[in-house]
């Protein structure tokens, strides 16, 4: 049996294994940390920055952090939580989010993070800048209109033999994403679809399929992001 | 020394308008113009987005009717998709879609009559402004106000059970519909409680048949002589010739009632249609290609509809179709402010139709989708409230729009509303030295019998005060009123 570490966050007591990451840590405990670029089961990147806790008085991003004994995490206070909308408001400036007419639209973790801190409208000015769309993948609609270049594809659609079908292309502010089509039409209906729920907003679309979730039965269309999280309460 | 008036923009319609009329030296109407200033052109930013985006994205041209623009879209993709064209969809399918379009034309015939014309009709064209408004008819006709508003809410009800949202769903995919009607909605839209229930509905909506009947034979020179000329009709009719705002084939009459377009596929309308551009206006100019721009120009719209189609197929409609036959003995009705009266029979018609639809057991199981073999065009025809809705869909070999093209109801009523304002402008204000307000309102009054969407004819948006400006023949500004 491994260790078990404790430690607390805003002032609650919570366990967990050692060598967990804190996102996962205080998921087990009933806590909410937003992510973005991370998704359980693939190594973390801490790219997006959503994640922002203050461990021991520090910043760090706490999908990279492993928990340890005694660890005293800040998560919910005015200064992360403004500092989380800050993040959000710089991803939707940064790229051309149209919510309205978007398939992923209640589904979309950026909208739901747009709506769970409150983004009335962004501080900052829109970016305005010119994306290219690839459709030319027979199973995929790339709309890097909408990419907040979390990389949760690059990391983890891999092909059976564990070859990367999506990659970055390009470096800082030029950075896309990109598809290879040859490994991404090797892909079943099936595996297109989780590549597609993979992508936190709605720049990877699985083509032929829009629209099909009814509102009022997609995934933030009754609860807020982070909800069912929250409402564990047997540890 | 000739004399331009403008009224700009024109109020108590969906969008921004403007009117010029030139008077003469000799005080007589010279030229009569419905300017459209307004341009956003969804067709073409929708290039380059993937086909089973466009009933979401264009609909977003107009707050009032999208579910028109979302069928029409739905429509054309369903050809692409290869799910046929209308009646090839799964019987779920096809029935939900009816029920969002007769619950959209539902609340969007109360409001046009209830928000929009009832002010003109019970204080007046010449009633004072300051209360010949919905406010105005709520603290007069409280009652009739009520009605209105709750006419409105059960039709948006329906939209927001069959589209998921009342304004700007996501209901109609191609090849079908996303979701069934629950048990719940089915029970609440037949059975709820006073007033919001299907029996109510319906009775109130032979109760508006009934009061524009009466004010019609009360104000009988006006109802009848006002913005009245000879015109052509266009619409969708089912393939027996029965009225039907969702499917057909399309049908033209003369002023006359001799068929000049015999029931063809829309899929060939391009073969049909023509659309003219003139310089003073954003809004096309629509006509039938055999018989030329100037006499090949038609009207949409519930007149047009009542005017091309044999029968309705649901008896209280029907029986109030019988009378408006017979007081033009069965010729085409050219009168425009009878578009009221046909507007509430299909009022009636819409709620007879949803009484039917909630009935029928396919709303609530079956399958929702069906596609066949893809192809890369489609055009998808729907009777919107105010006409005739083209939307016509090109994609490419990536599933991206290459083409859009949407000839929307009241683009093909430019000419019969710029004919209208022409007739009552010669009518009120041929050798009058000072222009009104109620002469100004009887322009509106006539533009307003089409329930013109400017909106959605340029896709944009507009506030609308109203603005009167006095030119001369150098275009020299003389005077100029703004209310």
């Amino acid at each position: 049996m491994s260790e078990q570490v404790k430690f607390t966050i805003d002032g609650k007591a919570c366990k967990t294994q050692k060598g967990t990451n804190l996102v996962e840590a205080a998921k087990e405990n009933g806590i909410y940390i937003p992510v973005l670029c991370h998704l359980e089961g693939i190594k973390p990147a801490g790219s997006c920055r959503i994640c922002n806790v203050k461990v021991n008085g520090r910043f760090m991003t706490a999908c990279t952090t492993e928990v340890s004994d005694g660890m005293v995490i800040e998560n919910i206070t005015p200064e992360i939580q403004e500092l989380r909308k800050i993040i959000v408001e710089t991803l939707f400036v940064s790229g051309n989010h149209f919510c309205p007419a978007c398939e992923k639209s209640g589904n979309c973790e950026l909208q739901a993070l747009g709506y769970r801190y409150q983004m009335m409208v962004p501080r900052f000015p829109y970016e305005f800048e010119e994306k290219e769309v690839d459709a030319t993948s027979q199973k995929f609609y790339i709309d890097r209109n909408r990419c907040v270049l979390c990389k949760r594809c690059v990391r983890s659609v891999k092909t059976k033999d564990g070859k990367s079908i999506f990659a970055i292309l390009g470096r800082g502010h030029q950075a896309v994403i990109n598809i290879d089509h040859e490994l991404a039409n090797q892909l079943s209906d099936e595996e297109a679809q989780e590549v597609m729920n993979t992508c936190p907003v709605g720049s990877i679309l699985k083509k032929e399929r829009g629209y099909v979730d009814p509102i009022g039965s997609r995934k933030y269309d009754n609860k807020p992001i982070g909800s069912e999280i929250e409402q564990i309460t047997n540890l | 020394m000739e004399q331009k008036i403008t009224i700009e923009p024109v109020t108590r319609v969906e969008g921004h308008g403007k009117v010029t009329i030139h008077i003469d030296d000799e005080g007589q109407i010279s030229q009569s113009r419905l300017h459209i200033v307004e341009f956003r052109g969804f067709e073409r930013f929708v290039q380059g987005r993937p086909y089973w985006e466009a009933p979401v994205l264009v609909q977003r041209l107009c707050g009032i009717c999208p579910v028109s623009h979302h069928l029409a879209a739905a429509k054309a993709l369903d050809v692409i998709v290869g799910a046929g064209t209308g009646d090839g969809l799964t019987p779920t399918g096809e029935k939900m879609r009816r029920l969002m379009h007769y619950g959209q034309t539902f609340q969007s015939h109360a409001l046009h009559f209830f928000h929009l014309v009832s002010p003109d009709l019970l204080f007046g064209v010449d009633g004072d402004p300051a209360i010949r408004n919905i406010i105005g008819v709520a603290k007069k006709y409280p009652d009739l106000a009520v009605q209105g508003v709750m006419m409105r809410k059960y039709g948006q009800e329906i939209i927001k059970a069959t589209a998921g949202k009342k304004i700007h769903g996501t209901g109609a995919i191609p090849g079908g519909i996303n979701k069934h009607l629950t048990q719940e909605e089915k029970d609440s839209f037949l059975n709820g409680a006073d007033p919001l229930n299907i029996d109510k509905m319906i009775a109130w909506s032979i109760d508006a048949v009934n009061f524009l009947k009466d004010y019609h034979k009360k104000n009988k020179e006006f109802i009848d002589g006002f913005a009245a000329f000879p015109s052509n009709h266009l619409s969708l009719v089912r393939k027996d010739g029965a009225l039907d705002l969702y499917h057909g084939v399309l049908r033209a009459v003369d002023a006359d009632g001799k068929k000049i377009l015999h029931d063809v596929d829309y899929q060939d309308y391009l073969e049909y249609i023509n659309e003219e551009v003139r310089d003073w206006s954003y809004m096309k100019f629509p006509f039938l290609t055999e018989y030329g721009k100037k006499d090949g120009w038609y009207r949409v719209g519930p007149l047009a509809r009542l005017n091309t189609c044999d029968f309705i197929p649901t008896p209280l409609a029907q029986k109030e179709f019988e009378e408006f036959k017979a007081y033009t003995k069965g010729k085409p009705n050219n009168m425009s402010m009878h578009m009221h009266w046909a507007r509430l029979i299909e009022l009636l018609h819409s709620a007879e139709m949803i009484k039917d639809l909630l009935n029928d057991p396919d709303l609530m199981s079956g399958d929702l989708v069906i596609k066949g073999e893809k192809k890369n065009e489609g055009v998808g025809l729907i009777e919107a409230p105010r006409g005739t809705l083209f939307h016509h869909y090109r994609i490419n070999e990536h599933d991206q729009i290459t083409m859009a093209n949407l000839i929307v109801s009241t683009t093909n009523n430019n000419q019969p509303m710029n004919e209208a304002v022409n007739h009552v402008a010669k009518e009120v204000m041929t050798g009058q030295k000072k222009i009104t307000e109620g002469m100004m309102n009887a322009v509106e009054v006539a533009i307003r019998a089409y329930d013109p969407c400017l909106s959605c004819a340029t896709h944009a948006l507009g506030q609308m005060p109203l603005e009167l400006i006095l030119v001369d023949k150098n275009n020299q500004v003389i005077d100029r009123k703004r209310k």
